[in-house]
């Protein structure tokens, strides 16, 4: 049976605004059924983005939805969380906005290991200002401002939110759909930071530049490149050389931020009754 | 029955002042000379069940109490220059999406790292012009530890009012002065809450303003749900680029402090009557200001001290009123020349405006604004 | 269990020909700028079209 996407959008918003092919509307619909299957109360959720395409999500679903400067989505999603704790807090975003200008917010969200569930969706490319290298830019890749090919590394966006401290990571593709809301939904029932990548395609700004033909290309790619984290044990490295693995590829249990916090609030309390 | 009373740094001063406004939620990040105030609230928001975080940088310190905001608490930061700039971006967020907070500016020299721990008063022009676009302001410069006790609480009932950042300007010296202060029982001073919708939930629109010029706004986490953005919206909070719309949304925002001056704000006057020199100062340097009044009357010179307590909006009419009786203007201030700029423009240099600026990390003496003074008489 | 019906709603549809590229037994095509269900009676109802549609086009019934 089709999904009932209707009850979580707001009405009149659609057509959205991402162009033919991004898959930043394949994980929307992840994302949504993903709440949908973890019974999420749309006045209990907030969905909270910082600046570019991706970041446009929360303007179409039906929950407490905030659009916030560039790279300042979770610092803001952490206010949130912290003033109410009851709340369910979904970041959502690009990688230029959640690794670039807001990297500093991501690690430390990680670090603190604070109850919220991050999507972000890798498509190695500011999209929005017309296709600039972002740090998830493969080598040598062709955008418009490395005319010449990027000289630049790229950041591993799982294996810097394992690193910072994330107690639930996870990899997939836009071409993955039933593994979207999967993850989403594991992340939503995990306690503590989740952070799900979701690899995605940007055929405007970054597939023309870089000899895809076509959207089906791109999405060809996504699938061909994907190896899941539990084959890989079997693989050679040579065989996995240019893939990236998905599936859940981290998850601990390890004190909470906002439990952690209400302890400090028993300990203030304690003391001043002493 | 006798007042409580307790000796206070003007910083410990604002943070009392902020909790007694009843604020829930601080998100700081530490700045010479403001982070006395960040400390008090790490030890007294816990204790009444609030929320202190020390975020990983200024600007996420920011974001985190707007965040906070919306979900009703009343929000606050606290940093000084640099940390200042560093903030700007999301003051004009707020500003914007209309999310009420405070923001406590101890200032210190600059630009850039200055002297940390020196007094200046050159954010002025930052708190008014700081962050891009056209963008309402308040700002607030206390003088004594009294006053920044009770004007951080006007500061939060002014934020909640009028849905807008509200910034209060402290400086190194005042921040850091300690002085006894008479402790307000609840009730003493005015608290403002934040009015709440009364539409159905449906109905609700987060910049309606219909009823007004300052719209209700609801809290994620209760019953209303909502879209909130920094790019320009209409009446329902949805991105728009529609011509009007947006012009009518940035001239509402002007419009909630421009309609309210009034109410906004907020003057001292000192032996004004007769005076045919007026010395403008604020915060700490009024201090001195009014102690050269007095040496000034002694030595026969009908001198008077006009002291903004709100510099933005800046009290223009009565400025402008008493600048018709005098001779001259004198404006001490703690930077090279910034709300002197406000005083010309207001008083159209009906008469002569002298500034005395100082930025070496002393303060500005009587004795200095005496001389300068009986110089241009 | 009824046969399935597959819907395109040309109003959302971009044209980016992921569901006729990606459908295992060739329901769509491209005609002009949209996709339409070319071959209603071949569907399996194995959703994979609506689930990569980007546009909420896709309706499987």
């Amino acid at each position: 049976m089709a999904f009932d996407y209707e009850q979580y959008l707001r009405p009149g918003k659609l057509p959205h605004i991402w162009c033919p092919g991004c898959g930043h509307g394949i994980v929307m619909k992840g994302l949504l059924r993903a709440i949908d299957r973890c019974g999420l109360q749309k006045n209990n959720t907030a969905i909270v983005s910082g600046t570019g395409c991706a970041s446009r999500l929360p303007g179409y679903v039906d929950f407490n939805t905030l659009h916030t400067a560039h790279g300042r989505a979770v610092a803001f999603a952490t206010g949130i969380k912290m003033a109410r704790p009851e709340m369910d807090v979904l970041v959502v975003g690009g990688d230029g906005d959640g690794i670039a200008i807001g990297g500093n917010h991501f690690i430390h969200a990680c670090r603190r290991n604070i109850d919220m569930t991050y999507v972000l969706m890798n498509n190695y490319i500011y999209g929005m200002t017309g296709g600039q290298f972002s740090p998830c830019t493969p080598t040598g890749d062709r955008t418009s401002t490395t005319p010449y090919g990027n000289p630049d590394p790229i950041f591993d966006v799982a294996k810097l939110a394992i690193g910072a401290g994330a107690t639930f990571v996870a990899r997939t593709t836009a071409f993955h759909a039933t593994q979207i809301d999967k993850l989403i939904t594991a992340g939503l029932r995990h306690k503590g930071m989740a952070v799900i990548e979701v690899l995605d395609d940007c055929p405007t700004t970054f597939g023309r530049r870089n000899k895809f033909r076509s959207v089906v290309e791109m999405m060809k790619r996504l699938k061909d490149i994907a190896v899941p984290v539990q084959t890989a044990g079997q693989m050679s490295p040579e065989q996995l050389q240019g893939k990236i693995l998905t599936g859940i590829l981290h998850q601990e249990h390890k004190p909470e931020y906002c439990d952690q916090y209400q302890q400090v609030i028993a300990r203030a309390q304690t003391a001043a009754k002493s | 029955m006798a007042k409580k009373v307790a000796l206070l740094q003007g910083n410990e001063a604002c943070a009392y002042g902020a909790l007694y406004a009843g604020c829930s939620f601080f998100g700081g990040y530490p700045i010479t000379p403001s982070t006395e105030v960040a400390e008090v609230m790490s030890v007294e928001l816990p204790k009444v069940g609030g929320t202190f975080i020390q975020m990983e940088d200024e600007i996420g310190a920011m974001a985190s109490i707007l965040g906070a905001a919306l979900t009703g608490a009343k929000a606050f930061t606290a940093t000084s220059g640099p940390g200042m700039s560093l903030k700007q971006e999301l003051i004009g967020y707020a500003c914007i999406a209309e999310i009420p907070c405070v923001i406590v500016n101890v200032m210190r020299g600059g630009p850039s790292t200055g002297m940390p721990t020196g007094p200046s008063q050159s954010d002025v022009m930052q708190a008014r012009w700081g962050t891009h676009g056209d963008h309402p302001a308040i700002a607030i410069a206390p003088s004594s530890c009294q006053e920044i006790f009770s004007e951080t609480v006007r500061a939060f009932n002014l934020a909640e009012t009028y849905r807008m950042p509200v910034q209060i300007l402290l400086d190194e010296i005042n921040g850091h002065m300690r002085e006894r202060i008479e402790l307000p029982e609840p009730g003493d001073l005015e608290v403002v809450n934040r009015q709440q919708p009364t539409v159905a939930p449906e109905d609700y629109k987060p910049y309606d303003h219909a009823q007004g010029d300052i719209p209700p706004l609801a809290s994620f986490g209760s019953e209303y749900r909502y879209h909130v953005t920094g790019l320009n919206k209409a009446a329902d909070g949805f991105p728009t680029s529609k011509p009007e719309l947006v012009d009518a949304e940035e001239r509402r925002q002007l419009r909630k402090i421009e309609a309210n001056r009034s109410l906004i704000e907020k003057n001292e006057e000192y032996r004004l009557e007769d005076a045919e020199v007026i010395l403008v100062a604020y915060g700490t340097i009024s201090r001195s200001a009014r102690s050269a009044v007095d040496h000034l009357r002694k030595d026969g010179i009908k001198a008077g001290l006009f002291r903004p307590i709100t510099l933005w909006p800046f009290p223009e009419k009565r400025m402008t009123d008493l600048a018709e009786q005098a001779r001259a203007i004198v404006v001490p201030e703690m930077n090279l020349g910034q709300l002197i700029l406000e005083i010309e423009r207001v008083t159209r240099r009906v008469c002569p405006v002298a500034g005395i600026g100082r930025v070496d990390g002393e303060p500005i003496t009587p004795a200095q604004i005496v001389a300068k003074v009986k110089e241009i008489l | 269990m009824n046969n399935p019906t597959v819907k395109v709603i040309e109003d959302y549809c971009k044209g980016c020909s992921i569901c006729v590229e990606f459908c295992p037994t060739e329901v769509f095509d491209m005609v002009g700028f949209v996709a339409q269900v070319v071959r209603p009676e071949a569907c399996t109802r194995c959703m994979l079209c609506e689930l990569r549609c980007p546009d909420f086009a896709v309706r499987v019934y």
